[in-house]
């Protein structure tokens, strides 16, 4: 599937905005990520395996706090950066 | 991993692929050297052997949260930097080339992971320090929320240390955010023991101050004689809050700590910190976060006093800077405030934001929260500004290139 991958991520993708990952979760899908870009994992989840603050991943549009979400290979996912204020 | 190159360099940068000059002799003469972390990314601040002119190196990661750059002065090369971003998760970088290249930590330091929901996360680390001469890999670093972690392989992969990090006692120790400092509760002043590279002391804030004999296996207090806020139990380390503990490298039996609530020293092996801060002025007190040794002189050592009256302003006294020292461990103070502004100046130093170099006389450095760079190449007897316009200071940090 196509991932948007926000700016603050992106020296982990040579400056690529859009990517290919593959999984049939969206945890799985960022392990491919990690896979693809290792270390891009843990500025996005921490070690508890709880989304970061001010990461937030929306499945073509709607927005997901569940890392066990289905995924499919047509869907969408865009990384966002949340405000995180001055 | 993230690599990152070097930041464009500003009109008044200059690179830094050449940190040693050669004397007319031939051989490389280590260079002076200031890291600089900031809150919105790390520079590189190169002296002439003089120290009179300082040239800055930077943005390095621009925007980037930099709590502590520190140089490895057992090779004289190695930078290790613990940075975060407002977005983005913890992580430490790593140079070995003065800053030209960054590579990220493969594995930065993490929390053991705990199913039953009450694990805790890395906010940011805060605080590096490279382990003892004979242990050339080997870096410690303090977390916030407070935690203790190593690496043995330079920087690049961090592991939980002793057993702190998920102790029981410690945990209640550590207390809640709440109770630690407005940036979150940190473990700062990891101290190695120069002749013993088991024997090592850390401070949290809060949490008190601790010491390990046996490599980090255990830990006991060491609070006897501080004094805590009034109505708090003084028994109990959780209401302990030292802000910076060093030791003297010329007689590792002493150390002095600006804490919460005053200057103490304490001479081992005795255990009970005696409050040296009563002797400076009533006017100024002994509130701060700095605390800086002499390399070479036990006794000598400067303080940065801050306004800790009513409201905790957090501000030099009276908008009047002045770096205070003694030359006889705490029995008198003088002030040292020659080339400081004489009023409104109403910045703050920081914990990590002072720091002496290894030179004679020695170097006085500090940063404030309004980005400017202070030096003195005398012992704090003149003050000149060598660096303005950066932003909100967090460390500095003096060291050699080689």
């Amino acid at each position: 599937m196509k991932v948007l991958i926000p700016s603050p991520l992106r020296s982990y993708t040579a400056d690529r905005t859009w990517v290919e990952a593959s999984g049939s979760t969206l945890a799985e899908v960022i392990a491919d990520l990690e896979r693809q870009f290792p270390g891009i994992r843990f500025r996005m989840i921490d070690e508890q395996e709880r989304m970061r603050r001010h990461v937030r991943f929306f499945v073509d549009g709607e927005q997901t706090f569940d890392l066990a979400r289905p995924m499919a290979p047509a869907e969408e996912l865009c990384i966002v950066q949340a405000l995180s204020g001055g | 991993m993230a690599q990152q190159k070097r930041a464009v360099a500003t009109g008044t940068t200059k690179g830094s692929s050449q940190p040693a000059t050669r004397s007319r002799a031939g051989r490389a003469r280590p260079r002076a050297v200031l890291l600089v972390a900031t809150r919105k990314g790390a520079w590189l601040l190169h002296g002439d052997a003089s120290r009179r002119r300082w040239q800055l190196d930077g943005p390095h990661f621009l925007g980037h949260v930099i709590h502590h750059l520190v140089l490895d002065p057992r090779d004289g090369r190695t930078l290790l930097a613990a940075a975060k971003t407002g977005h983005l998760g913890p992580t430490v970088f790593r140079s070995t080339d003065f800053g030209r290249t960054w590579k990220e930590a493969a594995r930065p330091p993490a929390f053991a992971r705990r199913d039953d929901g009450s694990g805790r996360s890395v906010d940011h680390t805060f605080w590096l320090t490279p382990a003892h001469a004979s242990q050339p890999d080997v870096w410690y670093a303090g977390t916030s929320p407070q935690g203790l972690f190593r690496s043995d392989d330079g920087g690049v992969t961090w592991a939980p240390f002793s057993t702190i990090n998920d102790d029981p006692q410690y945990l209640k120790w550590f207390g809640t955010v709440q109770d630690g400092t407005p940036d979150g509760p940190k473990l700062h002043s990891i101290i190695v023991d120069p002749r013993d590279p088991r024997h090592l002391y850390f401070g949290m804030s809060g949490g008190g101050v601790h010491e390990s004999v046996d490599g980090g296996a255990t830990f006991r207090t060491l609070i006897d004689g501080l004094d805590v806020v009034e109505g708090f139990p003084r028994d109990d380390p959780t209401v302990h809050d030292p802000h910076c503990i060093r030791m003297c490298p010329s007689n590792p039996n002493r150390l002095y700590q600006q804490n919460h609530c005053g200057i103490y020293r304490l001479d081992r092996p005795a255990t009970r910190w005696e409050r040296i801060g009563l002797k400076m002025p009533r006017k100024v007190g002994d509130i701060g976060f700095n605390m800086v040794v002499h390399p070479r002189n036990a006794d000598v050592a400067w303080v940065l006093p801050m306004d800790g009256q009513t409201v905790w302003p957090r501000t030099s006294p009276e908008g009047k800077p002045a770096v205070y020292g003694t030359r006889n461990a705490g029995r008198t103070w003088q002030r040292l405030d020659q080339g400081l502004p004489l009023q409104q100046a109403w910045w703050t130093v920081k914990r990590q934001a002072m720091c002496a170099d290894a030179g004679d006389p020695v170097g006085l450095y500090f940063g404030t929260t309004s980005g400017e760079i202070w030096a003195s190449r005398d012992e704090g007897g003149q003050w000149k500004c060598v660096a303005r316009g950066l932003p909100e200071i967090y460390a500095v940090e003096a060291g050699s290139l080689r």
